[in-house]
């Protein structure tokens, strides 16, 4: 955990020397707090006091991450656990697991849709992070190779045998060596392997540190994780994942909640990992099941079907979770056109702020009324607090309506301002002088009334 | 290695409120519900007991709504035009109570009237005895010209009437404390406006276990962070002791999630979306899950499936 500035300078040498460029060491030891300055500008700093500060500016859960092909897929170093405190980090990884025993042809169908989906929300592609593999029997090797030919992403190995899990890896490193056969630092596959427990821990750490993987650890308690976890760091083993046995939504919940706060709070390192959760169940227990795991505190989510309907769903949720709540998602100014627009249909305008354009786009859409809408750039606020924060008024709007041509796309010249800046008419008027300036409703869901009745 | 777990210790607990009265207790209804009373974030049963747990309401209209999704025209059929055989209908799919929300217009065209709204609550009350939630159709004369004789209609059975808003909670609060009912407060996702509006309801001299908060929230998908971390926030100011914060809270992610182009339609929508009947269920259901694990105490929802899924995960969330 990351100390405070009084306990960082009770670390430090005392003598105000200025050498660091600073006229105490108070106000140093301060700005190391806030991370503003590098140690090393101590001259006379023991190593002993050295180690401390190295050792509390370690992030409370360690990231980790796996790689392929390209694609690295981060988990941990997260600070807090509500994301209003600051903000959530990195994404859950969400990977699809297929198993050997359903036969290379069926593991390539099933991985080459899913590699291939991409789905759109908000402008961001999203997609499928990764696959997992398990080794229930048959040819392990085959069945990674044959996920390897479909999918250039990261990859879990899943099986209690270290010697079939070997076989797995030993696929990968080979087929990521390029062809002078020395595999260059930055390129090598780094999968993460699942998992180790009580019986196999010391052969999956080998196994793990020989490949560079991460390895996950697998215990009923947390107690008994706590210790496996430290046997395999004492091995030398770093990065590290946790498996939390829980029996449905509730234990699980109270486990992972548990375990991050023993992590951020009580600075425990044992438990200082991410958390890995797979959910299987028919009638959308997996898919509420995932749910919970981007909510609260999973770092590799494994589903053991895809399905878009259920991807996409899932995707969008650990979009809006890991929303940094300080910074709102936004959408690009633009016009938008709704319903195939012509010359005489509406113009609309609202601002940039993701969720007052959805809610205006969705109502117009659904209106099934083709309109022109036009969305300035607000700094991503909302109606209202742009409007009270001077980020949407008549010069704003005028300019934006100026600036996309819009006169030129309509035969009639009028806009419709949001309702709960009716006092900008006025002004609009004045900048607009060609134009009518009409009021529409406060709120999106009035707008198709508005629409069918104020505007024919 | 024995691990000491970090437990959370908070002053202040969630008040305790009772929806519907029995025979006995002045009503009609079979049951009443009893939300609220816990004394940790959600679900946190290693601290404190989870004394009750989180309820799901069903949300029905005075007579079929025309801007619904198929999806839920199709699974609730005929009973849609008769709110009695459509309460009947949502106590057999699974609601712990039932919310009649009533339509802006009547068949004709019109706007509702009294009396049409009166007969309409007065056919659910006889159809089902569950617990019934009010609310009037969000338009602040309509909803006190509507929620005044319903409110004088049902003496004594503990409604919850909403929706009680900051410009519009006067005429529905005194009427809801004239005749024995509740009231449902809601505020457009601010921990702070939340809170303002339950010390003026608490000022008219409404108690506290007659108030339920709806801090509102959005869909999935189209801000339900803000919802989410607002419900966060309240939970954790009650916890902390603000009285004016306490009370549990009620949200309306059905409504939220069927208004989304993801749930509603199923055609010009990307083939990325997938199945249209299934992505809608994971539209209402993540949505939902998303809101119990930030605090909700009531979910209201639409559609039947739903209503399953979301009632098993309360299941699990409530296994020790």
């Amino acid at each position: 955990m990351a100390l405070s500035g009084i306990q960082i300078y009770k670390l430090l040498p005392k003598t105000n020397c200025k050498e660091c460029g600073f006229p105490t060491c108070l106000a140093f030891a301060m700005k190391l707090a806030a991370k503003q300055v590098e140690l090393s500008a101590c001259p006379y700093v023991s190593e002993e006091s050295k180690k401390q500060l190295a050792e509390s500016s370690q992030p409370p859960i360690r990231l980790i991450s796996v790689k392929a092909g390209g694609y690295e897929i981060k988990a941990g170093n997260e600070t807090v656990l509500f994301r209003h405190e600051k903000t959530f980090f990195n994404r859950p990884g969400i990977f699809v697991k297929v198993k050997a025993s359903e036969g290379e042809e069926a593991i390539k169908a099933r991985v080459g849709v899913a590699d291939a989906f991409k789905v759109n929300y908000v402008g961001i592609d999203l997609n499928v992070d990764g696959f997992a593999v398990e080794a229930d029997g048959g040819d392990f090797a085959g069945a990674v190779k044959a996920v390897r030919s479909a999918t250039k992403r990261p990859l879990i190995l899943v099986g209690k045998d270290p010697a079939a899990l070997g076989a797995g890896l030993g696929v990968l490193s080979s087929s990521s060596l390029p062809s002078s056969g020395q595999a260059i630092a930055g390129q090598a596959e780094s999968a993460l392997l699942y998992a180790a427990d009580s019986t196999n821990w010391e052969a999956m750490t080998e196994l793990a540190k020989q490949h560079h993987a991460s390895l996950a650890v697998s215990a009923e308690s947390l107690d008994a994780l706590a210790d496996l976890t430290e046997k395999a760091k004492g091995k030398g083993l770093e990065d590290i994942v946790l498996d939390l046995k829980a029996a449905g939504l509730g234990p699980r919940l109270a486990l992972s909640t548990q375990a991050r706060r023993l992590a951020l709070k009580s600075n425990f390192r044992p438990l200082g990992y991410p958390i890995i959760t797979f959910v299987e169940g028919g009638d959308g227990r997996d898919t509420i099941a995932a749910a919970q795991a981007i909510a609260k505190y999973a770092g590799f989510i494994v589903l053991d079907r895809f399905a878009p309907e259920l991807v996409y769903p899932l995707l969008v949720l650990r979009q809006n979770i890991y929303t940094d709540p300080q910074k709102p998602i936004q959408v690009q100014p633009a016009i938008y056109e709704i319903n195939n627009p012509k010359p005489e249909s509406p113009v609309l305008v609202t601002t940039n702020f993701s969720i007052t354009y959805f809610s205006v786009a969705n109502e117009v859409e659904g209106s099934g009324l083709p309109a022109w809408l036009v969305v300035c750039d607000a700094e991503g606020m909302s109606v209202l607090t742009a409007w009270a924060a001077g980020k949407f008024d008549a010069e704003r709007i005028a300019k934006t309506i100026k600036g996309f041509n819009v006169a030129d796309k309509v035969s009639k010249k009028r806009v419709v301002i949001p309702g709960h800046v009716a006092v900008l008419s006025g002004e609009l008027e004045a900048e607009l002088p060609d134009w009518e300036i009409r009021v529409g409703p406060r709120e999106a869901v009035d707008i198709p009334a508005f629409m069918k009745q104020a505007l024919n | 290695m024995p691990i000491e777990i970090p437990k959370d210790k908070w002053p202040g607990k969630i008040r305790t409120v009772t929806l519907g009265a029995t025979a006995a207790e002045g009503g009609t209804r079979a049951k009443t519900i009893t939300v609220g009373g816990e004394a940790t974030l959600p679900f946190m049963h290693f601290e404190t007991p989870t004394p009750n747990r989180p309820v799901i309401a069903i949300e029905i209209k005075d007579h079929k709504p025309d801007d619904w999704s198929p999806l839920l025209a199709e699974v609730w059929g005929e009973a849609m035009n008769d709110p009695a055989a459509w309460a009947k209908s949502a106590e057999a799919a699974g609601a712990d109570l039932i919310v009649l929300a009533l339509n802006v217009n009547g068949l004709d065209g019109k706007p509702t009237t009294p009396e049409a709204a009166v007969a309409a609550v007065k056919a659910v009350l006889g159809a089902t005895g569950l617990p019934l939630i009010v609310f009037g159709p969000g338009q602040a004369e309509l909803d006190n010209e509507l929620l005044v004789p319903v409110s004088e209609a049902t003496k004594g059975e503990r409604l919850a009437l909403g929706i009680c808003e900051d410009k519009n909670y006067r005429t529905i609060v005194a009427t809801a404390m004239a005749n024995g009912h509740l009231v449902t407060a809601r505020t457009p996702m601010d921990v702070n406006l939340s809170k303002q509006l339950n010390i003026l309801i608490s000022d008219m001299g409404m108690p506290g276990d007659r108030i339920i908060m709806d801090p509102t929230t959005g869909a999935l998908g189209y801000g339900i962070e803000y919802g989410y971390s607002v419900m966060e926030r309240l939970r954790m100011a009650a916890l902390q002791g603000d009285a004016m914060t306490q009370s549990p809270m009620i949200v309306t992610p059905g409504f939220e999630a069927w208004k989304t182009k993801e749930a509603k339609v199923g055609q010009g929508v990307p083939e990325s979306w997938g199945d249209w009947k299934e992505r809608a269920i994971n539209w209402e259901t993540l949505t939902t899950v998303a809101l119990l694990e930030s605090g909700a105490a009531i979910v209201v929802l639409r559609h039947p499936e739903s209503v399953k899924r979301v009632r098993a995960a309360i299941e699990e969330l409530m296994t020790v």
